[in-house]
């Protein structure tokens, strides 16, 4: 430490120390950063030129008759970039040198999938690298995920795709986009992330609370997307995708550039656009299914080994056509749609967005600095910005299709730093801090009562992570986190809606506006939560054939603003939706195994794993009220005990060098304990099978086929009796019921040629629904109203260079 | 250390900004709520003359937990009523007429007539631009004495033309009114 903040002091005072005789001795050797394997042939030389010494075979070099002072030593070597380094010299002084590896830049975009680090040590986790991405780059972040085993989604339609880790989505699910936790109203079925899956290098889901330097509350799990690293070279490279894309009519183009520097400066830009009219489903066209996207970043900085800063934008906006069949009045409207079997609107195929419809903007900016302290660790001090604007249109009466029913303006400053003590080869520790404001502001302009209400939310958060290295098999990780959650709130409540929740009673010293002349409260909820969180666990290797991971994780989920303030009317699922002023937070804790066998030509990994959740929040009918609009189902959040239990199982087998199959099976079962029912909205079993035949020889020609069996889901909670005012009796109302078990085969193909120099151009088919069948997921909230996709044609064309 | 040096001011300006963006602690305002329905009226006067008779269907809390209060008088046996439906929103005051929109929408709205009991014929007696029936007014033919039943439904973005039927005309539910009264001598 006192070296460290000498070797500073000369830095920035330039001064020296002299002394009278120059015998001093510089002794060390030349090793590599990443594997600490020794340097041969490294050239180290002083500012002046006057010493020049090459590292011997094992990395060492002495260096003699140097004075005692301060010497810029200049190291190099054919493999690695340069360095300029400060050594104090004082009677024989030895050093250690590190040197970092520069890759070839087109190699590095290939092999950054395998490049990227663990986020935990024990814990389940998956990593998407960029070729997987790619696939996906004219769908969603949620569509590309689902590759991996236990991963589904809660879908609206096919473009708001919510992804759910081992059945749990929304707010139980955190999204990392490059270091920075979205927070983009997350809380709402029919919200999507608002991200744009071509603007990550690669995605890593970590399917637990357990990497808690993301945060405590992550009861379903973590996806991490992060940005493709950039080395140090003087370079220029880039990328362009265009996707064609048949069902919808249209595609998506993304482009991106990066420029580095040896010195560690680097500049990307990329910017995507994406644009489908309606899509089809095999038998009608869905009407009002179009979508118009936009995504851009813009990220820089210096990339050093000492020290390094980026700053990164990314911008994200997109409009989303709502199927018009599912805009609906009441429960009788409902019903009808149910019995149609199919939707009760069918227009001809458009390219325009028509009501009801989505707008959604998000601003995301980051600037981030980190210090590595030699043989200490390493420092990063984050800053971001977040703002976030929703608008939701409506089926409206009078002049008002082109004013939103919903205008919600949600902005987030955080704050965050963390240390990581990574010197010590046994024991490594990150501690870190952080906290955050946020803001939400809901526009009365819209003419319709706010279903979330303004409210200010204050955030404060610490943790420990440690990791322990026991022999040469072992590696134990444990850590925890304390986050402090406030929530200030301003919410007008119809005076008839407060008394039937019982408000009255519990909560009338928080009225602060008695506007009885409308006939509503104005309420001011400040309500505290403290969450804590704590996760230990461990990992067996022998060799690299065989791993064994196991881990727990307690964390808690403080409620968010839909599960305690929503309350109106949901006219996309034709129920009243009532959050509740009593939810306490809810604490999960999660048991998991990870058993990893690789052999000659297969492998397998098995992943059971065991989920109890106290306080577990439900949204669920409770009851009907009746409007002068008919009917509707009144649907309540009420805490409970939850049991999710399931396994996800994956293998390979390579039959010969260009034969290889893949196989996937995932299990979950989510049962409330409390009152001994099925989970709502939990995931049916599925299996994925794919067979791929590859041929580098023939310019890396690949195919493979997919199949994806999704079995019915048998457990569910029960359906609701209502009374239809048209038919004026009560009748059952199928809203819980899934749909049958469905089979999709899908293909992929692709080739690669070069064009000549870096540049190569990969082309790829993709076909879905190859057999145009007719089907409906459980988990798509359109299923009451139409068949999803048919067959789907994308053809894929990708420049590097 | 130039860049030390913009990374500071990167810091500050961000501190500013979050200093600045503390907006007013003023409590937010009511939302005018425009589009709702809280009230309908029919207004039956006995053809040839006599005293106009008034039901009424008012949900004064819209989609708050109260239900809907009705009020529907007896009608008189074997007489046809010319009926005209005003539709409001009590939430504001004064209150917003509806009805208004809903005849410069006509095309686009239509209200559809389910009779029960001793009620004979609900037939709508007005016409949008392209001839098709609206509904603000209809004629409602009673039978003999007994218990009469009336349903009325609203539907917005309906297909038009159709059978006048809730299944044939299809679109979203905005009002949907059931009324039951005695039809007496």
């Amino acid at each position: 430490m006192k070296k460290l903040f000498f070797i500073i002091f000369c830095f920035f005072t330039g001064f020296h120390l002299f002394s009278q005789e120059c015998e001093s001795v510089l002794v060390g050797s030349v090793i590599d950063y990443h594997d600490k394997t020794p340097l041969a042939r490294a050239t180290l030389q002083t500012l002046d030129g006057s010493k020049k010494v090459i590292t011997d075979t094992n990395g060492k070099f002495q260096i003699f008759n140097l004075c005692d002072a301060t010497y810029t030593l200049e190291v190099s070597h054919p493999e690695c970039s340069t360095v300029l380094l400060n050594v104090v010299v004082s009677g024989t002084t030895e050093i250690e040198i590190k040197l970092e590896h520069h890759l070839e830049e087109l190699e590095e975009v290939e092999v950054v999938g395998e490049v990227l680090f663990d986020q935990t040590n024990s814990a389940q986790e998956a990593t998407l690298n960029t070729k997987s991405l790619e696939k996906f780059s004219s769908a969603t972040l949620g569509d590309a995920l689902k590759q991996i085993s236990g991963i589904s989604s809660l879908n609206t339609g096919a473009n708001i795709v919510k992804p759910a880790i081992h059945g749990l989505n929304g707010s139980r699910v955190l999204i990392l986009n490059d270091g920075v936790r979205m927070q983009d109203m997350e809380w709402g079925d029919e919200h999507a992330p608002n991200v744009d899956v071509n603007s990550a290098g690669s995605v890593t889901v970590v399917k637990g609370a357990s990497a808690l330097q993301y945060g405590g509350d992550a009861i379903g799990g973590v996806i991490v997307l992060a940005k493709n690293h950039i080395f140090k070279s003087d370079t220029l490279f880039g990328k362009t995708l265009v996707n064609g894309v048949l069902n919808g009519r249209g595609g998506n183009i993304n482009s991106e550039l990066t420029k580095s520097f040896k010195k560690g400066w680097f500049v990307t830009g990329q910017a995507s656009y994406r644009r489908l009219g309606d899509q089809e489903a095999p038998d009608y066209i869905l009407s009002n299914t179009g979508v118009q996207e936009f995504g851009g970043s813009l990220h820089f900085g210096k990339n050093a080994l000492e020290w390094g800063w980026d700053a990164n934008y990314t911008y994200y906006d997109a409009e989303i056509a709502i199927l018009r069949a599912s805009h609906i009045g009441n429960v009788d409207d409902l019903i009808r749609s149910v019995n149609s079997g199919q939707p009760l609107v069918i227009r001809n195929f458009t390219y325009n967005l028509g009501n009801p419809r989505q707008k959604v903007r998000h601003h995301l900016g980051k600037l981030k600095l980190y210090k590595r302290f030699e043989g200490i660790g390493k420092w990063s001090l984050q800053y971001d910005f977040q703002n976030n604007r929703r608008f939701e249109f409506d089926v409206r009466r009078g002049e008002r299709s082109d004013r939103a029913s919903i205008d919600l303006e949600l902005t987030t400053h955080t704050v965050s730093s963390n240390f990581k003590w990574d010197a010590n080869k046994k024991l490594n520790l990150n501690v870190g801090v952080l906290g955050r404001y946020q803001d939400n502001f809901a526009n009365p302009d819209t003419g319709v009562r706010r279903l979330i209400p303004d409210y200010e939310k204050y955030d404060l958060g610490g943790f420990t992570i440690a990791e322990y290295r026991l022999g040469q098999n072992w590696i134990l990780d444990g850590g925890f986190r304390y986050d402090f959650t406030q929530v200030d709130a301003k919410k007008f409540y119809r005076i008839s809606r407060w008394e039937e929740r019982g408000y009255d009673e519990d909560f009338q010293d928080l009225v602060i506006e008695d506007r009885s002349d409308i006939g509503q409260l104005l309420v001011n909820p400040i309500f505290d939560y403290h969450n804590f969180s704590a996760t230990v666990g461990g990992q067996f290797s022998k060799d690299n054939t065989s791993n064994l991971r196991f881990n727990y994780a307690l964390s808690q989920r403080a409620p968010n603003p839909a599960e305690l303030f929503s309350d109106g009317l949901h006219h996309s699922a034709a129920r009243i939706e009532l959050g509740d002023l009593r939810l306490q937070s809810e604490t999960s804790h999660k048991i998991s195994l990870t058993k990893e066998r690789d052999f000659k030509s297969w492998g397998f990994t098995i992943e059971p794993y065991a989920n109890f959740i106290n306080n577990f929040i439900i949204l669920e009918p409770t009851g009907v009220e009746f409007t002068i609009r008919g009917a509707f189902p009144v649907w309540s959040y009420r805490q409970t005990n939850a049991r999710l239990l399931g396994i996800d199982v994956s293998s390979y087998i390579n039959w010969n060098d260009h034969v290889k199959t893949n196989h996937q099976l995932a299990v979950v079962k989510g049962n409330d304990l409390d009152k001994d029912i099925a989970l709502i909205n939990i995931p049916a079993a599925n299996l994925r099978n794919s067979i791929t035949y590859q041929r580098p020889k023939w310019n890396n020609f690949e195919v493979s086929l997919n199949s994806n069996y999704v079995f019915r889901q048998n457990e569910f909670p029960p359906n609701i009796e209502v009374f239809s005012p048209n038919g004026e009796e009560n009748v059952i109302l199928e809203i819980n019921t899934p749909p049958p078990a469905y089979h999709l085969l899908s293909l992929d193909s692709q080739l690669e040629f070069s064009l000549g120099g870096k540049t190569r151009l990969t082309t790829g088919l993709t076909v879905n629904n190859i057999l145009n069948i007719n089907y409906r997921e459980y988990l798509n909230r359109q299923r009451y109203f139409a068949d999803d996709l048919g067959t789907n044609i994308i053809l894929q064309l990708k420049i590097n260079y | 250390m130039k860049t030390i040096k913009y990374l500071s001011i990167f810091l500050i300006a961000g501190l500013l900004f979050v200093a600045c963006s503390d907006d007013d602690n003023g409590n937010p305002d009511p939302v005018n709520e425009e589009e709702v329905i809280t009230t309908m009226n029919i207004t039956l006067t006995p053809e040839g003359g006599g005293t106009a008779i008034t039901f009424s269907y008012q949900d004064l809390d819209a989609d708050g937990p109260n239900p809907p209060t009705v009020t529907a008088p007896n009608l008189a046996g074997n007489t046809t009523y010319n009926a005209t439906i005003e539709v409001l929103n009590e939430t504001e005051s004064p209150a917003e007429d509806i009805t208004v929109e809903v005849e410069a929408e006509d095309d686009e709205h239509q209200f559809i007539f389910q009779i029960g009991g001793s009620v004979a014929s609900a037939t709508a007696t007005d016409q949008d631009g392209n001839g098709n029936p609206v509904g603000l007014s209809f004629d409602l033919v009673t039978n003999t004495a007994g218990a009469g039943g009336l349903t009325v439904t609203l539907r917005h973005e309906p297909t038009k033309p159709n059978d006048g039927t809730l299944s044939g005309a299809g679109g979203e539910t905005d009002i949907a009114a059931t009324f039951n009264f005695n039809i007496t001598n």
